[in-house]
């Protein structure tokens, strides 16, 4: 490594102790409400049966991994959230392909298209509970309804955006509207499915909770459910914990493959 | 002799909701075995949509394009298109970005790689296959585009402004680059440009169109008298400056 200069030097580590700053607030912070919500309800600011508190969260959270109940609660959910991230990347980017290829039908479905994204999907689940049973299928098809109709509009809005030049070049070397397709529109758009999928990840897994709310014996959303109706608020707590610790880890996985993705480009 | 091209009497519009736009009307010239010409004209005069209707992505409205007497059809295999960037896929390799054309045609035969092998080493572009376009520089850049393009073998080759995303001086080193390997293949060209002292250097006919809609005004013969001309020798031929303000006159009046 080449000498800094010591303006260079300061400007360096100036910036770590920036860095270090704004973790060591955020730790701080963190640790700080665990702290209060921990005193609050022990000396009795707070209902300790409404609000629970860290600790009893904590025990809750060791109880069910003893007896194994919550890893099979996260398994179900998992799972179904998956599935239904998985039928979503294979039937948006399906979709969105067949638009493409025939602007007319995009042309006369984009209404209903606009209209199905933007109705609340929660309104959904009771109807789909009854037309398909209470079971995983549901489940995931609730996943799914939430994050599908976007990822279908954004990927062919993206789809029309490839470059009309590298178009032309297609058919000017004699290639049809499926060389298109594979030779441009699809390998330019590999960001924007990237980026798509990042977000429909964590919409499946709304969905996912939605549906096991309302038709499941098993999952983190049935968990919830039955938790707050049994007034086990603590457990409540606990799964949503979880559930945000879930949300995260599958958000930086698919962020990590963006990345490499990225990086080996 | 026959000519290799025929444009007869073409015409077109370009149809909108808000009404009709005319950008060719009554165009007709011929092009040699070998010939290289270059079509002038003021900006949007419409230069642009006569090479996608010689190379049959545009259909003309009226009149036709023949070539060696039969009519051209879309994305016709005996013609090669050079656009205005090298649109070179920045996802594949150079070597993956040269055969595209073959891949696109179904033809990676055997002899067809070997003369892309022959070509690559050449034009000094053997050691860059596995380099992706970003780090090519602009004029190796449009050799390997123009290397895609002659891999179908082409009997004639348009070039759309190949050249007006370079800098000047890269411009003219890559004009005389790809003329001299155009004319090392033997392959005639129409060259679309507005840089008038680039359609001199390259060409041995210029043809002038009017604004638009744009019609043939004046088709003028180049006789540089120089040996071995190059497009940059040519540049100093002595009747260089006088095709300039020939052209330049006749071009002004529709500016």
């Amino acid at each position: 490594m080449p000498d800094l200069s010591s303006a260079q030097t300061k400007y360096l580590s100036r910036l770590k102790r920036e860095k270090y700053f704004v973790n060591i607030s955020r730790l701080v912070l963190f640790a700080g409400f665990l702290a209060l919500w921990e005193v609050s309800a022990r000396i009795g600011w707070i209902d300790s049966f409404i609000f629970s508190s860290p600790s009893a969260i904590g025990l809750n959270f060791l109880d069910m991994c003893r007896n194994q109940s919550l890893f099979t609660h996260i398994g179900i959910t998992l799972t179904e959230t998956l599935l239904s991230f998985f039928f979503v990347v294979i039937l948006g980017i399906g979709t969105a392909v067949l638009l493409w290829m025939f602007p007319k039908l995009a042309k006369i479905l984009e209404p209903y298209l606009v209209v199905l994204n933007s109705l609340p999907k929660s309104a959904l689940a009771p109807l789909l509970i009854v037309w398909l049973g209470a079971n995983v299928r549901t489940i995931i098809v609730a996943g799914m309804s939430v994050a599908i109709f976007g990822s279908v509009i954004n990927l062919y809005t993206g789809f029309q955006d490839a470059d009309p030049d590298k178009r032309k070049l297609i058919a000017t070397l004699g290639g049809n509207k499926k060389d298109e397709l594979t030779k441009i529109v699809l390998p330019s758009s590999v960001p924007l499915i990237l980026s798509i999928m990042k977000v429909n990840i964590g919409l499946c897994l709304v969905g996912v909770i939605i549906g096991e709310f309302i038709g499941a014996r098993q999952g983190l959303g049935y968990l919830i459910i039955y938790s707050s109706q049994t007034f086990k608020l603590t457990t409540v707590l606990m799964a949503i914990l979880v559930l945000c610790i879930i949300a995260m880890g599958l958000y930086s996985i698919l962020n990590l493959i963006e990345k490499r993705y990225t990086k080996q480009r | 002799m026959k000519p290799l091209l025929e444009v007869r009497d073409v015409s077109l519009s370009y149809h909108t909701p808000s009404g009709e736009t005319a950008a060719l009307s009554h165009i007709s010239f011929d092009l040699m075995p070998g010939e290289f010409l270059a079509v002038v004209g003021p900006s949007g005069c419409g230069k642009s949509t006569l090479l996608n209707v010689i190379c049959g992505l545009l259909a003309p409205e009226q009149g036709s394009v023949l070539m060696n007497g039969t009519s051209v059809s879309r994305g016709d295999p005996r013609m090669g298109y050079m656009l205005q960037k090298d649109h070179l896929l920045e996802w594949r390799t150079i070597y993956k970005n040269v055969l595209l054309g073959l891949e696109v045609r179904r033809e990676l035969t055997p002899e067809k790689l070997s003369y892309i092998e022959k070509m690559l080493h050449t034009y000094g572009l053997d050691k860059f296959r596995s380099a992706r376009p970003s780090q090519l520089s602009g004029g190796m850049r449009q050799r390997a585009a123009l290397i895609r393009t002659l891999a179908l073998k082409p009997e004639l080759l348009l070039l759309d402004e190949p050249f007006s995303a370079l800098d000047y001086q890269t411009r003219l080193n890559v004009s005389d680059d790809i003329g001299k390997i155009l004319k090392k293949e033997n392959k005639p060209a129409i060259l679309v440009t507005h840089d008038i002292s680039e359609a001199i250097s390259m060409a041995d006919r210029v043809i002038i169109l009017t604004k638009r809609p744009a019609s043939v005004a004046k088709i003028v013969s180049i006789h540089l008298d120089i040996e071995n001309r190059t497009p940059l020798s040519s540049r100093n031929a002595p009747d260089f400056k006088s095709y300039f303000n020939l052209i330049w006159k006749e071009l002004n009046q529709y500016a």
